[in-house]
């Protein structure tokens, strides 16, 4: 992106230019024209001068030109970076594999010639379609998040963004297990969110332990209340279930709320212990990361080190989901979404498989919760309110119940789409659910809607006719 | 005469306060193929679900192999080799067949999944066609298939069928009672049948019972049902 503002700012200048060249070759036609004016009729012939009249009709040249010239460069800007999207999207799609490639790599030959200092970016970025390409969207997919702080070790505001994405991404796939696999609709995910983060504060400030202790501690408490709140709403399905999830988000806050002497109550938890690199803290110090590994001191270190830890749990998360698909636990959730009668004529107990959905979303919640507490160092019940529940699981819905490509790519456009129109302050939300209402008109069941199964027999293991037609067999 | 494998004795079952079984006998005997026919609203599913734990059986008592079971939640009436393919089928639709079959094998003890599996290919060969397929995109024969073949994945010893005649056309239907026939002479499967289509299950059955009102109000052989007057008039000419 850095090489978006000199390109977009270059023409803004070039604008500028051509419009002063305008501006001075109007001034010297229309000095005459309309600048000066004879006057006859009464008496003697007299000069007048027009003054207002030049400067507005030269004003107008001037903006007009200056208005085309933007659009003129600003076009050949955005179609550039356009293109480039453009060719990113397609080079996964099925169809022009490796011409696009081809074109994607003449791009970035350009790109690197006219600006040098981008070239970890375009090197990504040709690296993903590549990836995307040969290996599929969803390699691209991580072969982008993992090389994310190399394309953007100098931009720390893009590495937050990230790793804000990357929570929601966590969330997403935690919820995910709940909504999308087990069909249990839970508007009250955030508790968990909460409980993750209190109980790392609480822990990691009462007895010092390190992050690494802490955090699956988090997760255990936080699947500890996914059971508690699994329990009494085991007989309910529906409205009637999301209104008591509802209702245990919202106790879970007033609890931290008021409860000052354990929680500090709405002042927060402050100061809490930042996470370190196995007992290496990121600091300027002579035992800190930095002097450890002989590099020069940079904050970046522990946000690029945070991008990894978060990129981590989230594919934990993402790993765990697609195993216990495929274990009996896991089809059965997948089977209580479509049938609970028949669910239970095969002999389930859809009570407990209720239960271990609850208590897996909730642990991976915490996790999210800890991680979230320690990137902030501060917590208070703010951060855990119903709006968080909702856009959790607007993302899983937006995604495709189930989908955990879909539910990835929804957390990346709601947290980006958020940033992007951060100048819009409070009509943020109004576009948000504008969005939210045409996705649901152009794919009602979500951005990717196919479920894969998740066994196949032997013989179709073999090389499905499309590709044996690429000769890639 | 052997224990029965089933035994319903003066079953009651209601919906609320209303009784939909006033006292039921039934018996089903190790290998048979036992109908209950009967107009719509007589009880026949409620029989059924009943035996499955849901609703529960007010009064009487349900014995399955010797162990009483009427008190038992669905799911573990499930694991005890029984086994059932529901009314209107209860496939999961938006799992492929195969991941449909596995689900039935969920509660197969000591089962080997592969033999099961290849059991029900060989009984109904266009769900092995189909194995990749989602459940949703199936027929309603195939899906009835499946549903029987889900059940049979659990080796059970008692198979509840609730109409698999249901809304399909006359040469599935025969197709699907071939298969139910073939697994009860090839594989001693006792099979309790619930069905509308009086003919076929009579002509199937070794034993059926005329379910009105939620009261059994007749019983017999197969045969003699069929060729009972109350029993052609009411279930058979009519209906033709």
């Amino acid at each position: 992106m850095s090489a978006a503002r000199p390109a977009f700012s270059s023409a803004l200048a070039h604008a500028l230019k051509d419009a002063l060249i305008a501006g001075i070759v109007a001034f010297g036609l229309f000095i005459l024209l309309l600048g000066f004016l004879t006057d006859d009729q009464r008496g003697p012939l007299r000069l007048l001068s027009r003054p207002v009249l030049l400067a507005s009709a030269v004003g107008i040249v001037f903006a007009g030109r200056f208005i085309v010239s933007v659009i003129y460069h600003y076009a050949a800007a955005l179609r550039y970076w356009l293109a480039l999207i453009w060719s990113m999207v397609c080079g996964a799609a099925i169809k022009f594999k490796w011409p696009l490639l081809a074109i994607m790599l003449i791009f970035a030959v350009i790109r690197i010639y006219y600006a040098p200092q981008t070239w970890p970016l375009t090197a990504v970025a040709v690296a993903t379609v590549f990836i995307a390409v040969r290996f599929g969207l969803s390699a691209a997919f991580l072969m982008l998040a993992v090389l994310f702080p190399v394309a953007f070790y100098d931009n720390p505001y893009f590495l937050g963004i990230a790793i804000i994405a990357l929570t929601y991404i966590m969330l997403g796939w935690g919820l995910n297990i709940v909504v999308g696999l087990a069909g249990l609709l839970d508007l009250g995910y955030v508790a968990f969110y909460a409980v993750g983060a209190y109980s790392y504060a609480i822990i990691a400030q009462t007895y010092g332990w390190s992050f690494w202790v802490c955090l699956p501690l988090a997760g255990l408490f936080a699947a500890f209340f996914g059971i508690l709140l699994g329990f009494p709403v085991l007989r309910l399905r529906g409205d009637y279930l999301a209104i008591v999830t509802l209702a245990f988000g919202e106790i879970v806050r007033i609890v931290l709320l008021n409860w000052v002497t354990f929680t500090n109550g709405p002042n927060g938890i402050g100061s809490i212990p930042r996470a370190s690199f196995f007992g290496i803290p990121f600091t300027a110090g002579d035992d800190g990361f930095a002097a450890r590994f002989g590099l020069e001191f940079d904050p970046t270190h522990r946000t690029v080190f945070l991008f990894y830890v978060i990129l981590a749990l989230a594919l934990l998360t993402n790993w765990v989901t697609i195993r216990l698909r495929k274990l009996p636990v896991g089809r059965a959730w997948e089977a209580l979404r479509e049938d609970e009668i028949a669910v239970r004529s095969l002999g389930i107990n859809p009570t407990n498989t209720k239960l271990t959905a609850f208590a897996i979303g909730a642990m991976f919640g915490g996790f999210a919760g800890a991680f979230f507490a320690t990137r902030q160092g501060f917590i208070s019940p703010d951060s855990f309110t119903f709006p968080e529940s909702a856009l959790i699981l607007a993302i899983v819905v937006l995604g495709g119940m189930g989908s955990q490509l879909g539910v990835a790519i929804a957390a990346i456009v709601v947290t980006a789409s958020f940033e992007l129109f951060r100048e819009f302050e409070q009509f943020r939300l109004v576009i948000f659910g504008f969005g939210m209402v045409v996705i649901m008109v152009w794919r009602p069941r979500g951005l990717v809607s196919t479920r894969d199964p998740t066994a196949y027999l032997k013989e179709r293991k073999t090389i499905s006719v499309e590709h044996v037609a690429e000769g890639r067999g | 005469m052997s224990e029965p494998l089933l035994s319903i004795k003066g079953v009651s079952a209601y919906y609320g306060s209303i009784a939909a079984l006033k006292g039921i006998d039934v018996e089903v005997m190790p290998g048979e193929i036992v109908t209950i026919i009967g107009a719509n609203g007589a009880g026949k599913s409620t029989l059924m679900m009943t035996i499955c734990g849901n609703p529960q059986a007010r009064k009487g008592s349900i014995v399955f192999e010797g162990r009483d079971i009427t008190h038992l939640p669905t799911y573990q009436i499930m694991r005890m080799k029984i086994a059932q393919s529901p009314e209107g089928r209860r496939i999961f639709p938006r799992m492929t067949v195969f991941e449909n079959l596995q689900m039935g094998a969920a509660t197969a003890e000591g089962g080997d999944f592969k033999s099961d599996l290849a059991r029900v290919y060989s009984l109904f060969p266009i769900l092995e066609q189909r194995s990749s397929q989602r459940g949703g995109t199936l027929s309603g024969g195939e899906q009835q298939m499946l549903s029987i073949g889900r059940a049979l994945m659990s080796r059970p010893r008692l198979l509840l069928l609730d109409e698999p005649s249901l809304g399909l056309a006359p040469l599935i239907v025969r197709q699907i009672f071939t298969a139910i026939r073939e697994l009860n002479q090839q594989e001693k499967l006792t099979i309790f049948l619930v069905e509308q289509n009086a003919f076929h299950a009579l002509k199937l059955a070794h034993r059926g019972y005329v379910m009105v009102n939620g009261k059994i109000a007749m019983a017999g052989t197969g045969k003699e049902l069929l060729e009972k007057p109350e029993v052609r008039s009411a279930y058979l000419e009519g209906g033709r």
